[in-house]
């Protein structure tokens, strides 16, 4: 008991009475540094684990999603008649809207394929257009009315079966009643390839427009200017009273039981699962408030008290990692205790507080559950014009496009993910360069 | 900075309580599997007329009439998707709510299908073999029930495979499950006789016989997601899968339906009533917004035209079966008429 005071260090060579320390601690050596090796060989494999597992996911994602970018497209040499189009010649932009520009498509592939005459061939046959390629057409035409009357070349999209069958995902060497074409499908498209019609385009549509349920026709620009808005919503609600919030607990809050309260509900808070903060919304926003449901306001309001606490958090964590001493001298020359805050302590804390909103805001963007209640998971497809507009946003693009039947919906759903996670990557970068531009090391 | 953010803040606030005030466009809530053929027809309405496309949320069909039977009003649902008819209990609520106009359509059928990788035999299964294949509790055959101790195909009719059962469906949240239980499950129980006269004396009892699916692994809930079951078929041939006729009409080459009571799952069979487990499918309308919101005449005349809903239909290519002839008339006219078919 008398050497207790010399602590457990010292008890270790009086065991080995008689040994040089040198000895005991050469012994130990090579069992420690195994020891390190092996923490480290521990770490590496973790790492080395989590890196595979990345690496797996996105390769599987970017390769699944490589064929969405491309477009099986055909050009068709398509007569405007100006009878069909605009009988009175008066070039109106509603008449120029409501011709029948399927009929002149039909027409065109007549004139291609004269020897198909019964109905349900013909049905084959106009089949491999897309049901949107008319749009195609009514787009060329308003944009230039002056073609009413010339033979012009257009590119259409060919239906998701053929564009799947030009991919190569649908096998033309499996039996006929195993595929969604047939045999004379088959045959109509080769020829058309033989003759140099069938080209494989950039995919614009998928970058340009709403949803769709026809694959070739979907696009994921609806629900990447429905998730801005949500998200400039959330934003301009969430960082100033989060940043607010934790300036005055930080700063002015005086400590008792009443801040420690708030402060273990903030952090609470921020475990809530996400679902919650949707029946919350479904509950006040809409039940009570009235507000429209669908909407990225609503959308924006919800994600915005699911962000609140995060960015509390980060922002409590910068102000607090602002030393005294700067409090000390700003007071010291004479400044208020708010001059001090809003001139000295804040502007200094900012870089921490723009990396928490940002990575608060990407989580937001990629939540779908609370949406779920508020009306936001749903077919839309108008491009929202404002926040008032029903809109949709991305990962709800990507669910609603997953569970849908048809095969070409697959490598879609595949290139939205690829498109999401280039947005969070951009979102974390500006965090990244943020920190590096701004922080100071004290 | 913060001053300007703030003001937005105040700005957006104050825009939205005045609006939620009109509404353009219809809204359309319910079943996830009526969800692809109106949303088509949807598309079809918004790109060919002056209206703008309808909205549709998918919600399930319960989550659906809760909406939808919340109230009239421009911040309710005009229509609602179902792939069951509306129960008693929800015409009630809709009552109480002032919702006192609804029309029933019928827009077609839709068949569930049983389906193994083409790597597979095909299977051909009666419905009785089926339920005693997936059935929690089967009957001893003492007059009592024990749990189901059916490992193998093989070991309940050795004319099926002596393959281990394995069987993908959807959770109870799904209408596909509900439907499953109710036509094959049930149907096939009641081919039990003793099972057959529980109905008599203890329907609550029979009821859990015939609704209770496995829960020892033989079953596995696979959730929602019909893609999802299909791409775990085709990675394991011994696997069979339970969804909607539409995966199976677009996957063909890769999977094959079973036969259940020796009948094939095509598009015939499913459309005359052949095929055992197949379901109709409905929309319901609310009378009272027809005039205050717009198009809803416009799309209702869109959807029950036989270039949406006929044979060779836009909606036959996304897998829709449809009704024949005469019962499209049928419907046609109640809802052109927007009749008040449903008894309130």
């Amino acid at each position: 008991m008398s050497n207790e005071p010399l602590g457990g260090l010292a008890t270790a060579p009086q065991a080995a009475i008689g040994r040089p320390i040198a000895d005991v601690v050469a012994a130990s050596l090579k069992s420690r540094y195994a020891s390190e090796r092996r923490f480290r060989l521990y770490g590496l494999a973790a790492i080395s684990f989590a890196v595979l597992c990345l690496a797996v996911i996105l390769f599987t994602i970017i390769r699944t999603a490589i064929p969405a970018f491309t477009q099986t497209m055909i050009n068709l040499d398509v007569t405007l008649y100006p009878q069909e189009i605009d009988p009175e010649g008066t070039r109106d932009p509603e008449t120029l809207s409501r011709a029948d520009y399927q009929r002149l498509l039909r027409d065109a592939m007549d004139d291609l394929f004269p020897e198909v005459t019964s109905r349900a061939e013909r049905r084959a046959l106009f089949a491999m257009l897309s049901p949107g390629a008319t749009y195609f057409v009514r787009q060329l035409v308003i944009d230039d009315p002056s073609l009413i009357g010339q033979r012009v070349r257009v590119q259409v999209p060919l239906s998701d079966d053929f564009d799947q069958l030009a991919k190569g995902r649908i096998r033309a060497d499996t039996a006929e009643a195993e595929r969604r074409v047939s045999d004379k499908q088959i045959e109509w498209f080769e020829r058309l390839r033989s003759r140099g019609m069938i080209e494989t385009a950039f995919n614009r549509t998928l970058f340009s427009a709403g949803d769709s349920r026809s694959p070739e026709l979907a696009g994921v620009w609806g629900s990447v200017v429905g998730s801005f808005w949500t998200m400039l919503i959330t934003m301009v609600l969430a960082f100033p009273l989060a940043v607010g919030a934790a300036i005055y607990l930080e700063e002015f809050a005086p400590k008792n039981r009443f801040t420690e309260i708030i402060e273990v509900n903030i952090n609470n808070l921020a475990a809530v699962p996400s679902i919650v903060f949707g029946l919350l919304g479904l509950a006040v926003f809409i039940s009570f408030f009235g507000l429209p449901r669908s909407t990225p306001l609503v959308g924006g309001l919800v994600l915005a008290l699911m962000t609140l606490p995060t960015i509390i958090i980060a922002s409590r964590a910068a102000i607090k990692a602002v030393p005294p001493s700067i409090r000390e001298a700003a007071l010291g020359v004479g400044a208020s205790k708010v001059q001090s805050v809003f001139h000295f302590v804040t502007p200094l804390a900012m870089p921490g507080m723009l990396t928490g909103s940002i990575i608060g805001a990407a989580q937001a963007l990629g939540e779908t559950a609370p949406l779920l209640m508020v009306g936001m998971v749903a077919f839309i497809v108008d491009i929202p014009g404002g926040p008032l507009d029903p809109a949709t946003v991305m990962p709800v693009q990507i669910y609603i496009w997953s569970d849908a039947p048809e095969r070409a919906f697959i490598e879609r759903s595949s290139a939205a993910i690829c498109i999401l996670l280039g947005f969070l990557v951009c979102m974390n970068l500006i965090a990244v360069v943020l920190r590096r531009q701004f922080e100071r090391k004290w | 900075m913060i001053r300007t953010t703030l003001a937005l803040a105040l700005m957006a606030t104050v825009a939205a309580a005045g609006s939620a005030e009109a509404r353009d466009q219809i809204r359309i809530v319910g079943s996830s599997t009526v969800f692809p053929f109106t949303t088509r027809v949807a598309e079809e309405f918004g790109r060919t007329t002056s209206f703008k496309t309808p909205i549709i949320e998918s919600t399930g069909t319960g989550g659906g009439f809760k909406l939808f039977c919340q109230g009239i009003g421009v911040d309710t649902a005009d229509i609602s998707n179902a792939s069951r008819a509306i129960k008693k209990a929800e015409v009630e609520t809709c009552k109480q709510n002032g919702v006192e106009k609804i029309t029933e359509v019928k827009i077609g059928y839709d068949g569930i299908v049983l389906a193994n990788s083409k790597a597979a035999p095909e299977l051909d299964i009666s419905l009785r073999d089926l339920f005693l294949a997936l059935a929690k509790d089967v009957p001893d055959g003492k007059g009592g029930f024990m749990p189901n101790p059916h490992k193998n195909w093989s070991d309940i009719n050795p004319a099926l495979p002596n393959k281990r059962i394995e069987v993908l469906g959807p959770p109870p949240t799904s209408g596909t499950r509900d439907a499953f239980v109710e036509l094959a499950m049930e149907g096939g129980c009641n081919k039990i006789p003793e099972i057959e006269a529980l109905k008599k004396t203890d329907e609550k009892k029979h009821k859990a016989i015939c609704h209770g699916m496995r829960e020892d692994g033989a079953f596995i809930e696979a959730g929602e997601n019909d893609v999802l079951i299909v791409r775990k078929l085709e990675a394991n041939p011994n696997a069979f899968g339970i969804f909607g006729f539409s995966f199976l009409d677009q996957n063909q080459d890769k999977i094959q339906g079973s036969k259940i009571n020796g009948v094939e799952d095509n598009y015939e069979n499913i459309a005359s009533g052949k095929y055992p487990i197949s379901r109709s499918m409905f929309i319901y309308v609310k009378g009272q917004h027809v005039g205050v919101i717009p198009g809803i005449p416009e799309f209702l005349k869109e959807f029950t035209s036989d270039k949406a809903w006929g044979p060779d239909g836009y909606l036959a290519d996304k897998g829709l079966i449809a009704m024949p002839e005469a019962e499209r008339a049928k419907w046609r006219k109640d809802a052109l008429d927007l009749a008040q078919n449903v008894s309130m």
